[in-house]
């Protein structure tokens, strides 16, 4: 038999080892998948085009970086929230708003020259998703509205949204009617940090708010007041925590944050508003946070391999044929393990003999 | 004489710890045996070896000289063990009788047992109306109510675990001449408390333990409650007395507060008025559930009150969060330790962040200076006695009584002009309630005021000078000890109750 007994103190080595233990299980279990679905092709090389061609080809290592910055700047915006208590579910949405913001703002200044023109794109990117958040956190202040059911609609209202603005107000005037925006002119795009790759100044954006993160989480009283609201209320009004602020912060921040990332998607690799501007990071980021147990830094990593699950994913589906859903099948095994065996930081497995 | 229940040489382990190692007792048939004990010596484990509900690793048990060896508490009541617990399980949108059949095995809530039940009820004068909705019974009502349920299955051993910390003066002995005619007809009873009195009161024999190990077995009444109690926590117990009562100036003043509670359960304050000076010990008595906690919820500041209601120092804090307060040396010690003084997921580092004034150090601008605050953790720890492998340690895996060390040490180690404390010792060992009682009282010696909330009416008697009682949401002008004493207390306290 098999029982779990609490630790008085979280295990060091678990911290490390858990991680570890689930990404081997997730690749054992991807192994034995890949043995029931692979007829004549040899499941070592599979293997290797998902897991190892990614970081091993320059080009394709490039692209996965491109995917991890969105994961990276939404995941830590949300994990604030997450740790809060406070579930904003829709951050796909505030990416679209942001972009659409940011967007309007880089069409409005069109072949306008000027480096003062990202940073403003980049403000209104941030402004259009706290917007879009902070109807999230009004109806939950003064209606006791659930954030996640209001965040999660609000994703459908904004996609269709940026569809609207795309047929409508912010269509390419010479683009034949198609629902795309004009192509962002230079000041309006992120500059190149690896030439020849898309991979923009977005990564570094994203390591500077992962320190500036862990700097609030660890060192400052703003991580405090989010930790103690989320995992004790009344203890927090017991400390004199205003919990209607810890609800705005909380929806500002990973508003603000997924707009940034929208943004950065549109006048980065995209170039220009389009409809296939969403790609489910804002829900993906969900997974990030959590691999990465909310913590900022640890947010860079697990973007990281969420990255790698895209970009491995697709090289699978375009060289053996293999369905798309792989790389989700992937992703849920990644948060199932992991999710898993954090259980062994909290808690020691014992192993015992039945009695009689 | 015949033993109901023999226990020899039980022994019981968690990991390295010995919850119970090589106690022996036994409970004679038609008596009531007390057990005595702190926090940790191993009375729950016991118990729930005896009901069935863990095993012993060793030693050997006999129910009426036959091997016993129960492997669940279901298998314990068919043997005729019941027990009543200290925290009640009745269902509150459900009848006394229905509640009642349910804890019966095979009986469907068809049935009818109205008479069964007030046969006990007249019998054993446990007063209960069978029809009656549990949510609207006091809590004496549904203790009750839970007794009745053990007696309906003719129990030969019942176990009560703390019963009378939750009562008042009235229903306490009330609760004694049940259990006393109870024990007359036959049945044995084993008694779990820290209440020395009363375990010298009604109990014929006693049995201590004290971190796992048999103390003695003796006659409770051949020994004074301070031998019992040194006994108990193996130390000398200091005698508690103040040694500068010099009271002065008006410091804090609660004016007409009245509050009606956004809780639909909840207790409407009414017209609450009570000042207090600086070096007095102020009381506040009651049973549970009369308005302490929506009373505590206003002066912490966790809810504001309208201007001119709560004045402290000359100020209006009305409108202020408890952090504002702490800075004018205001500090508070809630009854509830898990989830509202203390975080339970957080390390003692963390929670010691909880209650702090700006000036300290611990943080400045907002940015957290760990080394500072760990020092102050670290000194609390150690002044308080706090029993943890280091200030790192969840505070969720320190023990009730540990933790309250801890979070009355952090509000005191502040030096506060006024205190307010819920609760102070509740949960807490002798030895322990006895340093948090000395540590009060100092303070108040300094010149500082105190105030006490508590349903621990001894505790209240033994501290303060000025003692109010709360009921249905109003408090009673203070108590002339030299002339009404305790049944003006008693009076009050029932007063305003439900019967």
């Amino acid at each position: 038999m098999i029982k779990l007994i609490p630790r008085a103190e979280n295990s060091k080595a678990m911290i490390i080892l858990s991680p570890i233990i689930a990404l081997t299980l997730t690749a054992l279990s991807a192994f034995v998948i890949f043995l029931f679905i692979l007829d004549d092709i040899a499941v070592s090389s599979v293997f290797f085009t998902l897991f190892a061609e990614p970081l091993l080809d320059s080009y394709y290592f490039s692209e996965l970086l491109v995917k991890a910055a969105p994961l990276m700047i939404i995941g830590l915006g949300l994990s604030i929230g997450f740790r809060a208590g406070i579930w904003n579910i829709g951050a796909e949405g505030q990416y679209v708003m942001g972009a659409v913001a940011g967007g309007a703002v880089g069409l409005y200044f069109y072949n306008v020259e000027g480096f003062w023109l990202l940073p403003l794109m980049a403000i209104a990117g941030i402004i259009g998703g706290m917007l879009y958040a902070s109807i999230a956190a009004y109806l939950r202040i003064k209606y006791q509205v659930n954030e996640i059911l209001v965040t999660l609609m609000l994703t459908y209202v904004a996609v269709l949204f940026l569809q609207a603005m795309l047929q409508g107000p912010l269509r390419n005037p010479s683009g034949f009617n198609f629902p795309e925006s004009r192509m962002f002119h230079d000041s309006a795009m992120l500059p190149i940090i690896w030439e020849g790759t898309r991979l923009h100044i977005g990564l570094i954006v994203a390591i500077l708010l992962s320190i500036l993160a862990w700097f609030g989480i660890k060192k400052h009283m703003f991580g405090m007041q989010i930790k103690i609201t989320g995992s004790a209320p009344r203890a927090a009004k017991f400390a004199g925590f205003d919990d209607n602020k810890t609800v705005w912060y909380s929806l500002l921040i990973s508003g603000g944050l997924a707009g940034l990332a929208g943004l950065f998607e549109a006048s980065g690799p995209a170039g220009q508003l389009t409809p296939g501007l969403p790609q489910f990071y804002g829900f993906t980021a969900i997974i990030v946070a959590f691999l990465a147990r909310l913590h900022p830094v640890g947010i860079l990593f697990s973007a990281l391999l969420i990255a790698l699950s895209y970009v491995g994913g697709e090289n699978v589906q375009i060289d053996y044929n293999l369905p798309s859903s792989i790389t989700q099948i992937f992703q849920g095994m990644l948060l199932f393990y992991f999710l898993a065996c954090d259980i062994l930081i909290k808690y020691k497995v014992v192993l015992f003999k039945k009695n009689n | 004489m015949k033993y109901q229940l023999e226990i020899s040489n039980i022994t019981k382990s968690y990991g390295d710890l010995k919850a119970n190692d090589d106690v022996s007792l036994s409970i004679k048939g038609s008596s009531i045996h007390a057990l005595l004990g702190e926090n940790g010596a191993g009375k729950s484990t016991l118990v729930k070896i005896i009901y069935g509900s863990l095993m012993p690793d060793g030693g050997l048990m006999k129910w009426a000289g036959e091997k016993y060896s129960p492997k669940s508490p279901f298998e314990a009541r068919e043997n005729g063990i019941a027990m009543v617990f200290q925290h009640f399980s009745l269902f509150e949108s459900l009848t006394v009788e229905e509640n009642i059949i349910l804890g019966l095995n095979g009986v469907g809530l068809n049935e009818n047992f109205t008479e069964e039940i007030l046969k006990y009820s007249k019998q054993y004068g446990l007063d209960v109306n069978p029809q009656q909705v549990v949510g609207d019974l006091s809590v004496g009502e549904r203790q009750r109510v839970e007794i009745i349920r053990c007696l309906i299955q003719n129990p030969k051993l019942l176990i009560m675990d703390e019963p009378t910390s939750v009562l008042t003066p009235q229903e306490v002995s009330d609760l004694f001449v049940t259990l006393k005619k109870l024990a007359d007809d036959g049945c044995a009873i084993l008694y779990i408390s820290h209440k020395l009195e009363e375990v010298r009161e009604i109990c014929s024999e006693a049995t201590i333990l004290r971190g796992g190990k048999l103390v003695q077995s003796c006659i409770p009444q051949e020994h004074s409650q301070k031998e019992l109690a040194e006994m108990m926590i193996g130390k000398k117990l200091t005698e508690l007395a103040r040694s500068n009562i010099s009271v002065g100036s008006d410091i804090f003043s609660i004016k007409n507060l009245s509050r009606k509670s956004d809780d639909m359960y909840g207790v409407h304050l009414h017209d609450i008025s009570l000042t207090m000076r600086k070096g007095s010990i102020v009381g506040i008595a009651g049973v549970a559930g009369n308005g302490q906690d929506e009373l505590m919820e206003l002066l912490i500041g966790e809810k504001s009150s309208s201007s001119g209601v709560l004045n402290f120092n000359g100020k209006d804090i009305g409108s202020m969060n408890s952090h504002e307060r702490r800075q004018l040396s205001m500090f508070f010690v809630p009854e509830e330790r898990l989830g509202h003084g203390a975080v339970p997921d957080m390390t003692l580092d963390e929670n010691m962040l909880l209650s702090r004034p700006d000036s300290d150090g611990m943080t400045s601008n907002g940015v957290i200076d760990w080394k500072t605050v760990t020092s102050f953790s670290e000194q609390v720890i150690s002044d308080f006695d706090v029993q943890t492998p280091s200030s790192r340690m969840l505070a969720k895996s320190l023990s009730g009584g540990n933790l309250q060390k801890f979070m009355v040490g952090r509000e005191l180690i502040r030096k506060p002009e006024l205190i307010i404390v819920a609760q102070p010792t509740w949960g807490v060992d002798a030895g322990s309630a006895n340093n948090i009682h000395q540590s009060l009282i100092s303070l108040a010696d300094q010149g500082s005021a105190v105030l006490i909330i508590s349903q621990d009416l001894d505790e209240i008697l033994s501290l303060c000078e000025q003692i109010h009682v709360l009921s249905e949401g109003r408090l009673s002008d203070a108590v002339d000890m030299n002339k009404d004493g305790l049944e003006k207390i008693s009076q009050l306290m029932v007063g305003g109750q439900k019967s």
